[in-house]
């Protein structure tokens, strides 16, 4: 049995999060990937931002910020670029990331600054109670889209690939064990990492749409999801409904905090 | 030799970058904007050499979040803004006054409302420094007058922001941001430079919001061994959210009390008086300058006033306008702004006989000596 214990808050439980919903199921890939790694709780700061995601920062024993709507990016780029040497890990949903936080997000990918973002999707606003996301798909119903969404949603992944982020990885909560080895990677990755990570939101979402309960959910995710390199055989017009899983981009590029670094450096050799 | 370098013709943008760097600053995030850009190019500059970071983020929100997120890892942390910028600097100031990060936010102001008048100077940022943020919050802020008044005060910034944990605000407008002026900046020998304070406990007896006598809770920076959350939620002692009201009142009485606790050491003024002085003034920032000089005019003709300066705004030194306002018969409040200081003058000089009159100018043009000097004469004659 993995131990849990030595990265949660214990003293914080219960959870606030529903039963079924796949927040916690990602918690704990999170923690597994960390735990391979072989991190010190001391070595590790996460940031996240508001929603029910973000609340992930109050249960974990690390040096936990838990910030403002949409700006965990923010204050994570604040904390890397002072303690480089610290791992900074960004827990952030897909309205926190995508709607509000979109400014922020791309442009940390664009520095590809060394921070691991890992975005719980449930393509809804979970925490105010199941209105429209970004991530929404077309024809879903919101509380503010009680007629079916009329927008085209976003594509995360590839909005942060576009954007230059050296890692970038979709997986689910149905698949937890994939989803650990993607952390894994995004957090060993030198530069911006995402992990989108799929997640049921059975009470603000499901319910609305009749998706039924989590398990159902997670079944749904699991039949939806179709590997990225599979995918490429298959004509686009019959994937729009499906969840692209696996890494969309592993590639090295030069990382802010270190050119920075070389900056500094460059300065002082100057001035001797 | 040391001493001919630190006679400099600077402009206030330069001695608030250089003021800050002498009071420890090692990180700056910003977004551009007149009047204040020459801050963060200045920094831009200045900080990588002295191995500090400086980043221009993607806007005023995100540069807020990262100057607190810097401090919360360890930086003495700084953002400049100027009308526009200062808006959108306000959500995550008010983080900055709830968790009690310390971080120094610059304002050069400029006329608004909205993209206004970008470069022309205006003092009507003063209410949004003490009320910007929604709820009840503290804040300090301190206007200074001069370019070296504002080297002064920037470095003073940095230590009150760190003794305090309170978020400091330092007002400028572009008139002092632009203006030249020759200065004999202080050796490090002259001023003093304030740290955080520590905990002097292990780890696991940290409380990162504790209740202590002095009101303020001893600080230390993520990466050090002592894990803790943070959050804007309102928290108890631990640092986690709670719903308790009795721990709700607790922590934001301990929170808005830090300012009124120590108010006697913030609150810094400037005045003097003439005895038996009738006609006093109260006038701030560039537009003391002016008032200054109608005083030596009135002077001049024999007539008796009796002034004050704030240095420190927020806290607002309603004490000495009181005592000011028991020996005078008016108030002259100058300021370029439809008279947002003039109701708290008002507001300190209750109960008195003291009559408060406005003088303000909103074309984006200085109040200039004359216009004051104009209505001390009419005054006088009354
Ligand atoms: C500035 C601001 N605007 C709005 C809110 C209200 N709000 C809180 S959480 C949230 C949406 C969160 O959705 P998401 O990021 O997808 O996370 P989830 O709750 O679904 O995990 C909103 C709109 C806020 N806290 N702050
Ligand atoms: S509302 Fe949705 S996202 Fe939030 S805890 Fe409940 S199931 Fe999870």
């Amino acid at each position: 049995m993995f131990d849990y214990n030595k990265y949660l808050r214990l003293n914080k439980l219960p959870l606030i999060w529903c039963p079924g919903c796949g927040h916690g199921i990602v918690m704990k890939s999170i923690l597994r990937a960390i735990d391979k790694i072989g991190l010190s709780n001391d070595e590790i700061t996460m940031v996240s931002g508001i929603g029910c995601s973000s609340r992930l920062t109050g249960y974990v024993d690390f040096n936990t910020l838990h910030t403002t709507h949409g700006r965990a990016l923010a204050f994570a780029t604040g904390v890397k670029m002072v303690k480089p040497e610290m791992t900074v890990i960004v827990i952030t949903g897909d309205g926190d990331a995508t709607a509000i936080g979109g400014n922020h997000y791309i442009h940390a990918a664009r520095r590809n600054i060394d921070i691991s973002v890992i975005l719980f999707n449930n393509n809804i606003y979970g925490m105010t109670g199941g209105q429209l996301s970004p991530t929404t798909p077309a024809g879903f119903n919101a509380s503010t889209a009680p007629y079916g969404n009329v927008e085209n949603s976003f594509n995360i992944s590839g909005l942060a690939e576009a954007a230059g982020a050296s890692f970038v990885a979709r997986g689910t909560a149905f698949d937890a064990l994939k989803l650990d080895k993607m952390i894994e990677k995004a957090i060993r990755k030198k530069g911006f990492s995402l992990v989108e990570a799929m997640s049921p939101c059975p009470t603000a979402f499901g319910r609305r749409n009749r998706l039924g309960n989590g398990s159902k959910m997670l079944k749904q995710l699991k039949d939806d999801s179709i590997p990225i390199a599979k995918a490429a055989k298959i004509p686009t017009e019959d994937l729009t409904d499906k969840i692209l899983t696996g890494i969309v981009v592993d590639r090295d590029l030069p990382e802010y905090t270190e050119n920075y670094q070389k900056l500094i450096d460059s300065l002082q050799d100057k001035s001797k | 030799m040391e001493n001919k370098k630190r006679i400099r013709v600077m402009t206030g943008n330069e001695a608030c970058a250089e003021g800050a760097i002498a009071a420890g600053l090692r990180f700056y995030a910003g977004y551009p904007i007149t009047p204040s850009t020459e801050i963060a190019e200045i920094l831009a500059g200045l900080l990588p050499r002295i191995g500090g970071k400086f980043i221009q983020m993607e806007d005023e929100i995100s540069s807020m979040g990262a100057v607190i997120g810097a401090s919360l890892a360890g930086s003495k942390a700084m953002t400049a803004t100027s009308g526009p910028g200062f808006s959108l600097k306000q959500e995550n100031l008010g983080y900055a006054s709830m968790a009690e990060i310390p971080c120094v936010i610059v304002n050069v102001m400029r006329g608004g409302p909205s993209t206004g008048l970008p470069t022309l100077p205006a003092q009507g940022d003063v209410m949004q420094a003490r009320w910007g943020t929604h709820g009840d919050h503290p804040i300090i802020a301190l206007i200074p007058n001069s370019v070296r008044e504002i080297y002064d005060l920037t470095i003073r910034a940095f230590n009150l922001t760190e003794k305090y944990r309170v978020p400091v605000i330092i007002l400028m407008d572009e008139i002092l941001g632009h203006v030249n002026e020759k200065v004999i900046l202080p050796s490090p020998d002259e001023y003093e430079v304030w740290n955080r304070v520590k905990p002097d406990v292990p780890p696991e007896e940290y409380l990162p919001y504790q209740e202590t006598e002095s009101g303020i809770p001893p600080f230390v920076s993520f990466g050090e061994g002592y894990r803790y959350h943070v959050t804007g939620l309102v928290h108890d002692q631990t640092g986690f959210p709670t719903n308790d009201s009795k721990e709700i009142v607790r922590f934001l009485e301990r929170l808005n009390n830090k300012i009124d606790r120590y108010k006697d050491d913030i609150i810094e003024i400037d005045e003097e008086k003439d005895a038996g002085a009738k006609i006093g003034i109260f006038s701030y920032g560039s537009t003391s300058r002016s008032a200054k000089r109608s005083v030596i005019w009135a002077r001049e003709k024999g007539i008796k006033i009796h002034s004050i300066r704030p240095k420190v705004i927020w806290p607002f030194p309603e004490k000495q306008i009181a005592a000011m306002a028991e020996s005078v018969d008016f108030i002259i409040v100058p300021e370029l702004n439809f008279g947002q200081i003039a109701h708290e003058v008002e507001w300190a000089a209750r109960g008195s006989k003291a009559e408060i009159i406005k003088l303000n100018r909103i074309d984006g043009e200085p109040i200039n000596p004359q216009q004051i000097f104009d209505v001390i004469i009419e005054l006088d004659g009354r």
